[in-house]
């Protein structure tokens, strides 16, 4: 892959279209007017307590994510690509689901390898031949997305368990239009505020019954790191948010306990993982769970969102293969790029990569949150020698794939504005039909050369503009 | 709504409402401890003020484990930023700020805004500091918080299940809180029996009064010197008075009609028999009681009341 870094902002030949409004802006702002926005931005986050919990850390365990003020701008065309891409991956992959927990044609087709699926430790043998509203097991997917090179989109990660960080894409935005309404005033920025309208209506539309269903958020609780956003989430669709201990299950039907007794609930956007949904299903020692509650599931009286067993299909192991699963249940050809992927599991992709870890970003099949992962590149000696040993020790724990030079966005830094590489994670809804506002949370590593945007690294957001 | 929504919005207003007593009952302390004991009868009283808070709130054995001495400064510590006493005005605006969070959806965001800015304001204080800008200044400071938040709650909250919980939980802590304040006076030592209706005896009044914001009223009302017959009338029997018994239970009486249905009757009549024996209840009857036996039995019957509320509305068992 060319070693050209694609800035979202400037071409050699000067700010490309897209940004130009906003670089003109730019330009006859006093940068202490600009300064003081940053400040203003950050005190009213703040206020308003939009924090994330980090976990293992004393005393100041609520942090502010950063927040830059230069928005990632995505012109309308482009878009257009992504979104028809977008819905076509996570139409496949629901289909890939459903196909899995019934009859497994993909794999009698021999299109992924058999022990791949049924041998992974996310799939849920208790989901295999239960039918879930719709066929919809990934109800909101969360699909990062990046660029590099001369500018392709590549899809770098499928997060179809319980994916977070929309609440940002909505707080951004609010605090973007209050800082700096001028800049909306004159440009045709496509609006993302509906989005908890669009998430209650998928929420209701996989509803068991058809009489007025309630949806509640069903959260860990306040010590959770991503608290914020499920009170969010549960204020914004105007429903109950509920830990495990306000739910109880009872001839199979899940209520909520409320002050004028029990009152049933028939549709749960849980932000809980599997394994701590139901201790007499799961995990017997989760706290946070309700029991019974995978029983009353199963008998269809409740809906899940996500359903259970959807970390199969967004496992590292299984990302290679969705190309094929496009291609294999829509018999379309798949729009948006994968990066090219090697299984270490393959004695040959395996010794081709030991050899190449200088140049390589190599993962942990099962990790996530930026967590277990060697960046070649940045690595020092040193950190490759001990992380080729545990990829020896255990090949198929790991996929590698070629460092790519993510694109760049112009994010202010202690040295002024300077160039940081950012992602794009958009939020696809699945209900009576795919959908999703135009466009996502961008994430951006403040620390110059990074490449891992993730928050619990060091990394910070920014407002995502679809220009019309 | 949520049991647990619900049980977390009367603890929100519960623990500010308490924040701003404990500010109270440190101000009567601080202001009866000014007057002249030790004129009188030098090295005997001068601290005895400053064991009346620990009393009334019943921390004093949790005060002795903690601290040899009883001093103002020790006293004041542990009530205010102290992070291990669970009244302390810091608890109280932590465990507020943790409750609000806990159930951020059904609050304003306004509400939330102004009770995490409380918090984080407390957070960095520290005690030097509030020494040396002066007790008071400090414990007006809390006493603001409360009412801004009050004030927030009230202009800014949907009249649901939500706000009549808030709402119960502020007067219910406050009418505990009131009748503990009121009792100070029965804990606070006079220089000697000939002192009663003395001068100390009259200042000891009026700073009761004052922390209780009832001085100006006072004056208004009777225009006449602090007699304890009529600061028992003002503060227990008058309605009008917002910090008054009766005028708790006005609202307590008022909010758990709304809450209560056919399951709930039993908590509606406690509360209205509660409320009528302030409605109709006499001074004279009051004082021949005897002021704090009156108060202590008013304690013990709207702590029964509380934990009934608990068992119905915040712990169902079903």
């Amino acid at each position: 892959m060319s070693r050209t870094i694609y800035d979202e902002m400037r071409a050699s030949e000067g700010v490309r279209a897209h940004y130009q409004a906003f670089a003109d802006w730019l330009d006859r702002t006093p940068s202490a007017k600009i300064a003081q926005k940053r400040d203003e931005a950050e005190r009213a986050f703040h206020r308003v307590g939009i924090t994330f919990a980090v976990y293992g850390e004393d005393g100041g365990t609520e942090r502010l994510i950063p927040f830059d003020i230069v928005p990632r701008i995505i012109p309308g065309s482009e878009w257009r690509t992504l979104e028809r891409g977008l819905k076509q991956r996570v139409r496949a992959l629901n289909l890939f689901l459903h196909d899995i927990y019934h009859e497994h044609a993909i794999l009698k087709a021999g299109v992924i390898p058999e022990e791949r699926v049924l041998g992974n430790a996310q799939y849920r043998r208790e989901m295999q031949g239960m039918d879930v509203p719709g066929g919809i097991y990934a109800h909101i997917a969360g699909v990062d997305v990046v660029r590099a090179g001369e500018g392709e989109y590549y899809v770098l990660e499928d997060n179809l368990r319980v994916p977070s960080g929309v609440s940002y894409m909505l707080e951004n935005r609010k605090m973007m239009m209050r800082l700096f309404p001028e800049l909306f005033a004159t440009q045709a920025i496509r609006p993302v505020e509906h989005y908890p309208d669009l998430l209650l209506e998928n929420l209701r539309a996989v509803a068991p019954s058809a009489e007025q269903p309630e949806v509640a958020v069903l959260t860990p609780g306040a010590y959770n790191s991503a608290y914020f956003e499920h009170a969010f989430l549960a204020q914004q669709m105007g429903v109950e948010l509920v830990e495990g201990q306000d739910l109880f299950v009872q001839n199979d039907a899940v209520y909520m306990r409320t002050t004028r007794g029990p009152q049933r609930v028939h549709v749960l956007y849980r932000r809980v993982d599997d394994d701590f949904l139901d201790p007499k299903a799961f995990r017997a020692d989760s706290m946070i769970g309700v029991p019974g509650l995978f029983s009353a599931y199963r008998a269809g009286k409740v809906t899940l969102a996500n359903a259970i067993g959807t970390g199969v299909a967004d496992d590292k192991s299984i990302y290679p293969f969705v190309p094929e699963m496009i291609r294999f249940y829509l018999t379309e050809e798949p729009i948006l790029n994968n990066v090219p992927t090697w299984q270490l599991r393959n004695p040959d992709e395996l010794s081709y990569c030991l050899e190449h870890l200088a140049e390589l970003v190599v993962k942990e099949v099962h990790g996530a949150g930026g967590y277990g992962m060697l960046v070649g590149p940045a690595a020092s000696n040193a950190e490759r020698a001990a992380f080729r040993d545990r990829i020896v020790a255990q090949p198929d724990k790991y996929i590698a794939q070629p460092t790519l030079s993510l694109s760049t966005c112009p994010t202010f830094t202690e040295s002024g504005l300077a160039p940081r590489h950012i992602d794009l994670r958009p939020y696809v809804l699945s209900g009576k039909t795919v959908n999703l506002v135009p466009g996502g949370l961008t994430r951006v590593a403040l620390r110059e050369g990074s490449l891992v945007v993730n928050s619990s690294q060091g990394g910070g957001t920014k407002d995502t503009w679809v220009i019309a | 709504m949520l049991c647990r929504t619900a049980n977390e919005l009367y603890w929100m207003a519960r623990h500010i409402e308490r924040a701003e007593n404990t500010a109270r009952l440190l101000d009567v302390t601080y202001r009866m401890s000014l007057l002249p004991y030790e004129l009188i009868e030098p090295g005997l009283a001068w601290a005895e003020p400053w064991a009346v808070p620990l009393i009334t709130s019943g921390l004093a054995t949790e005060f002795y484990q903690r601290f040899q001495q009883l001093s103002a400064e020790n006293v004041l510590r542990f009530m205010t930023l102290d992070a291990g006493t669970p009244s302390s005005i810091y608890c109280c605006l932590r465990a507020a700020r943790e409750s609000a969070r806990s159930v951020r959806g059904a609050i304003t965001s306004e509400m939330y805004e102004d009770l995490n800015s409380s918090w984080l304001e407390v957070r960095v204080q520290d005690y030097d500091r509030i020494q040396a800008h002066g007790v008071s200044e400090f414990l007006e400071w809390v006493k603001m918080r409360s009412h801004l938040f009050r004030g927030v709650t009230f202009g800014t909250m949907l009249r649901d299940e939500a706000y009549h919980f808030i709402r119960l939980g502020t007067h219910v802590e406050r009418a505990d809180n009131t009748a503990r304040i009121l009792d100070v006076k029965y804990h606070t030592l006079l220089p000697s029996a000939a002192d009663v209706g003395g001068a100390v005896d009259y200042y000891q009044w009026g700073a009761l009064l004052r922390s209780l914001s009832g001085f100006e009223s006072y004056r208004k009302i009777y225009s006449d010197v602090i007699t304890p017959r009529r600061v028992a009338e003002l503060l227990i029997l008058r309605e009008d008075m917002p910090r008054s018994l009766h005028s708790c239970m006005n609202f307590i009486h008022e909010t758990l009609e709304v809450l209560c249905d056919a399951n709930s009757k039993e908590i509606e009549r406690a509360a209205g028999e509660l409320h009528a024996g302030l409605h109709y209840g006499r001074t004279d009857d009051i004082i021949a009681l005897g002021l704090h036996e009156y108060l202590m039995e008013f304690l013990d019957r709207i702590s029964a009341l509380s934990g009934e509320i608990n068992r119905h509305f915040l712990v169902p068992t079903y």
